[in-house]
């Protein structure tokens, strides 16, 4: 496979979670937009990584990606928890306990 | 180019982009969830046509298996009022997100425009042992073990830094600016 498909199919997926990042206010819709554009990169990385094979570096930073936005959306929920125990919303806009 | 893996290739995507359309456009976070869902399985696929065996494996347990699943924890826990009833945004942030949106897809489209119709770039033959569990630990565990042991550190944080704030405790009532979700009043 040509490793240009690769990166168009990432970008569309980048695109996606970034368009559902700036339209949606769900704060959990936001986290899951979030997690569409991390594997998006990582699918760059592996596929760079597999057309220079004499490493694995981008294997390697694919793992780390994965185990940091697993600690990402333990971290985030965690705080929607909170946010909604305040408020009982999930609404982005209600988050503005700082404006004034 | 093997006509089989093309099929393959194809199915995965459609099933990547399709699942992220369903995770963008859900009005229910569950349905957003198991596009989510759907998503990491087809860019499971996609490692696998890339000879990533190791990240795939990794894609499903970690992703579907742990990320996911705290997700549908989180929405079944808030319940109904997990979906949001005036969702659309004010138009000045539609409109900033929808010109930020076309513009880096204008970018991208510039991008591949200039690129041309070169022959696209097929993959070399990978290594025998590329991608494999042996090969990634060897890695993990000689040039990046720092980097690993901090990584492990850095969940053991998360995890302490999530109970300690999602654990549910008393809030002073006086010091709630507004406990009713349209409060906005009351805050003034």
């Amino acid at each position: 496979m040509p490793l240009e498909y690769y990166v168009i199919v990432a970008a569309v997926l980048f695109f996606i979670g970034a368009a559902g990042f700036l339209i949606r206010r769900n704060l959990l819709v936001l986290l899951m937009s979030i997690e569409v554009m991390l594997n998006a990169v990582n699918l760059t990385l592996v596929a760079f990584n597999r057309m220079h094979a004499g490493n694995h570096t981008g294997q390697i930073f694919t793992f780390f990606i994965i185990a940091i936005a697993a600690a990402e959306a333990a971290v985030g929920l965690a705080i929607v928890l909170a946010f909604f125990r305040l408020r009982s919303t999930v609404r982005s806009d209600d988050a503005d306990l700082l404006r004034n | 180019m093997n006509m089989l893996e093309l099929a393959f290739f194809g199915l995965c995507a459609l099933i990547a982009l399709l699942g992220a359309i369903a995770t963008v456009a859900a009005k229910n976070p569950i349905r957003g969830a198991m596009g989510l869902l759907s998503t990491i399985v087809g860019i499971a696929g996609l490692y696998l046509t890339l000879a990533a065996e190791f990240l795939a494996t990794i894609q499903l347990l970690v992703y579907a298996g742990a990320v996911v699943i705290l997700f549908l924890f989180v929405i079944m826990l808030l319940g109904p009022s997990a979906v949001s009833k005036r969702e659309a945004r004010g138009p000045w942030a539609r409109y900033v997100g929808a010109g930020a949106l076309l513009l880096s897809s204008l970018a991208m489209l510039a991008l591949i425009v200039r690129a041309g119709p070169a022959t696209p770039t097929a993959f070399a033959k990978a290594p025998a042992k590329f991608g494999t569990i042996e090969s990634i630990g060897h890695e993990l565990f000689t040039n990046a073990l720092i980097p690993f042991e901090l990584s492990g550190a850095l969940l053991l944080v998360a995890v302490v830094g999530a109970v300690a704030v999602a654990r549910g405790k008393q809030i002073d009532p006086t010091l709630l600016p507004a406990a009713d979700p349209k409060g906005k009043e009351a805050q003034s």
